[in-house]
Parts: C-alpha cells; sequence; structure tokens
C-alpha cells in the first residue's frame, strides 16, 4: 500500500506539512517493501490553481492513502473520484504520522477547507488596503 | 480624452472627486461621460443616481469537452498554463474560473473534442443625469477576474467626449488596464502616511506608463506637509485640495454629491482649468 504525505522536507524525519496544495515535497512510503520516495510538489510553483497541480499529480503516482493538513475545494474536487483514503495528519514527523496512521489514529477529512485556508488562514486577500 | 482617476490606497476619494468632477465638467458645458471602472465594487451610481437606459452582459469563453471523441490523452491539461482543464483517469475536469481564455486547449486537442461556451462573468449599465453620461461595470459576485469587464468598458469611451475613468483602488493588474489608455491622471491622496506610502507606488505606475498627472489631496489638514514635500521632491502638481470638513463625510454618508457647495465648486473650478491647461 503506498502512503502520500504531504512534507516540508525530503526525509521521514521532516515535519508534515499542512498545506496540501503547496507543500514543499510529497513523500511516498511503501508498506510492503518499507522503502519510500520524496519528490516535489509542482503545486507549489503555481500562482493558482495549486491544490489542482498537486492533486493531479498525487493522483497520477497511484496513491492508496494520503496524509496532510488542509486542502481546498480545487483539490478535493479531483480527489473525490479517485480512490484514495485522506487523513489529516498532525504537526510532527512523517514517520510518527505513519504509526499514527497505523495504528487507526488519525481521521478521515472528508470536506475542503475554504480556498488559500494555509495562506493567512483565508484572510489574506480580504478587504481593500 | 480620456482621465483616469486613482489613488494607490483605497477611501481616499477616487469616487468623490470622479463623480463631483463629471458633474462640474458636465455643468460648464463639456460633454463628459463618467465610467466606473471599480467593477469589483462599483459605487459612482450611488451619488450619480443616473437613469438607466441600456445595458449588456459580458461574457467569457471556456471549453467544454465532447466526451465521446476524448480519448484521454491528457494533452488539454499538460498545455494549460492556469490549471483549469484536467484530464484524469476517465474524465475531464474544468475549473471554470481558473480559466483566462487564451483558447489553448481547443487548438492542442488531437481528436478535435474541445470547444469553447460563453459563461456569464457581469454586465454593464449605461444611463445618463441630465447631460453627463454614466457608465458603469459590475463582476458577478464570486468572480475572480474582473479583466473582461474592463475589456468591454473601454469599447464605451467616446473619443469627442471627456472620459472620466473612475479606476479601482491599489496598483494592480485591474488599475493598469484602467488607466492605460488614459491623457491625464489624477492621484488621489490623503495627509497621512499610509496615503503617501500608496501615492508613491500609483505615482510610480503611472509615471512608467508616461502618463502626465497631477495630485488631489483629500481630507486636506494640518498635515498636508507630508504630500507637498513629496510632490515637491519629485515635481508633482498639488492641482487641488478638499479640507477635511465632517460635514462631507456626512454627506457622502448619505449618497450625495458635493456640487452645488461654493467652496467645493471653487475646487473643482481650479481642478477642471489645471487639467485643461496639461492637456
Amino acid at each position: 500500500m503506498k502512503v502520500c504525505f504531504s512534507s516540508s522536507g525530503k526525509d521521514l524525519e521532516s515535519v508534515l506539512d499542512s498545506h496540501f496544495g503547496r507543500c514543499q515535497y510529497f513523500i511516498v512510503y511503501d508498506t510492503e517493501n518499507d522503502e519510500y520516495k520524496t519528490i516535489d510538489n509542482e503545486g507549489q510553483h503555481s500562482e493558482h490553481g495549486a491544490g489542482i497541480a498537486a492533486a493531479q499529480q498525487v493522483i497520477k503516482l497511484d496513491v492508496d492513502v494520503i496524509i496532510t493538513g488542509n486542502l481546498g475545494p480545487n483539490s478535493m474536487e479531483l480527489l473525490k473520484d479517485s480512490s484514495a483514503e485522506i487523513y489529516r495528519g498532525s504537526n510532527t514527523t512523517i514517520s510518527s504520522n505513519l504509526e499514527s496512521y497505523k495504528s487507526k489514529s488519525l481521521d478521515k477529512i472528508t470536506e475542503p477547507r475554504k480556498p488559500h485556508f494555509g495562506l493567512g488562514n483565508g484572510n489574506k486577500h480580504r478587504g481593500r488596503s | 480624452m480620456n482621465i483616469s482617476v486613482l489613488s494607490g490606497k483605497g477611501g481616499t476619494g477616487k469616487t468623490t472627486i470622479s463623480t463631483n468632477l463629471a458633474i462640474a465638467l458636465s455643468n460648464q458645458g463639456y460633454k463628459t461621460q463618467y465610467l466606473d471602472f471599480d467593477v469589483e465594487e462599483p459605487n459612482g451610481f450611488i451619488f450619480l443616481k443616473p437613469f438607466v437606459i441600456s445595458g449588456e452582459k459580458v461574457y467569457v469563453q471556456v471549453p467544454q469537452v465532447n466526451e465521446e471523441l476524448c480519448n484521454n490523452c491528457g494533452l488539454c491539461g499538460e498545455s494549460c498554463n492556469f490549471n483549469a482543464i484536467v484530464a484524469l483517469k476517465d474524465k475531464v475536469t474544468i475549473f471554470e474560473k481558473l480559466c483566462h481564455s487564451c483558447g489553448v486547449c481547443t487548438l492542442v486537442c488531437p481528436q478535435k473534442a474541445i470547444s469553447e461556451k460563453d459563461r456569464e462573468v457581469g454586465f454593464i449599465e449605461k444611463g445618463s443625469r441630465v447631460e453627463l453620461s454614466a457608465i458603469r461595470g459590475v463582476l458577478n459576485i464570486g468572480e475572480p477576474m474582473g479583466i473582461p469587464i474592463l475589456r468591454k468598458l473601454k469599447e464605451y469611451l467616446k473619443e469627442e467626449y471627456i472620459n472620466i475613468i473612475d479606476s479601482p483602488p491599489g496598483s494592480s493588474c485591474s488599475v493598469i488596464n484602467s488607466v492605460e489608455d488614459s491623457d491625464y491622471a489624477i492621484l488621489v491622496t490623503e495627509p497621512t502616511s499610509f496615503g503617501l506610502h500608496d501615492l508613491d507606488i500609483a505615482a510610480n505606475v503611472v509615471s512608467k506608463m508616461n502618463i502626465n498627472f497631477g495630485v488631489v489631496i483629500n481630507k486636506s489638514n494640518e498635515n498636508d506637509s507630508i504630500i507637498e514635500e513629496y510632490c515637491r521632491n519629485k515635481n508633482i502638481d498639488i492641482i487641488g485640495k478638499i479640507t477635511f470638513d465632517r460635514r462631507i463625510a456626512q454627506e457622502y454618508s448619505k449618497g450625495k454629491l458635493l456640487i452645488g457647495n461654493d467652496e467645493i465648486d471653487r475646487v473643482f473650478d481650479t481642478i477642471t482649468s489645471k487639467i485643461m491647461e496639461e492637456v
């Protein structure tokens, strides 16, 4: 089974990145052979639609599980049709989140956050000067 | 002749200046049009209260996929610069609000499965108040891009008229689009450090665009020197000042125009003469 983490760093001791669309890396861990690979997230370079680019990339990797912090409506729109299960991890290392997943203590994510939730909690572009 | 009114900082008095200037010019006998280019939050009509006679909806083109012809090659998604179209597994998903209507997906599809359809994003309204023509663009709520409305609004500019362009706040893409064909720009500011900070940004923008401009200090008070010193150093003309008066704010809050008051009329007469000298 392939488990995909949104990560701020390149290895299993890196901290989980809570922003799915704009995380730096995806770490895909294979439970069958205890190996992992690190991939650059294409979404982080998008001016708009980061969640779309990220979701597209992850779907193509054919993962079974996604562990992240928050996803917006665009990535949710694409992921709802895939068979991947999405869970909310916590602000610790990838390996720690993996253990939590294995012990079934993570909650499923079924609803998206507001758009741009991680960038100033969705309030960055509100109002005028 | 196109005269745009911008500010950098929001809330300095663009609409106050544009609406009253438009009326003043019209009263002086000039053929004048007021155009509200702040399509996300057009407020000029609150003060002008024009009799609206016509309007039109504004559309953009977005892709639609004929699923029967589509073979899911994914080329459309790969070619899209805006993440607006995605081909995954057996389905093509289109994110219409991200689409910039460039048409590339329709061109690259090897199956010719993509065509374009219209999507409504807003509307234009045109009316008049006595001799003054008033036009406004309105972006539908929830729409992220105002540029298509601005493009349509520009079709209403009339060469033989004085067109007063009430621009959006800030110095964004929408502002650039609004002011780019101006013969003169009025930069409205207030005597505060916020006002000065954003005035500088706006001044840089119009300078880079080689547009002749002058400054109006709204809510003028004993702190004017903060703006005056800046303008002196940069050789920028201050073409008018409106003294801060609580009554002005009160009238504004009731949606009333300021023209008709002697002092205000004098200010706008001065602004008008200065502009006519420059153009």
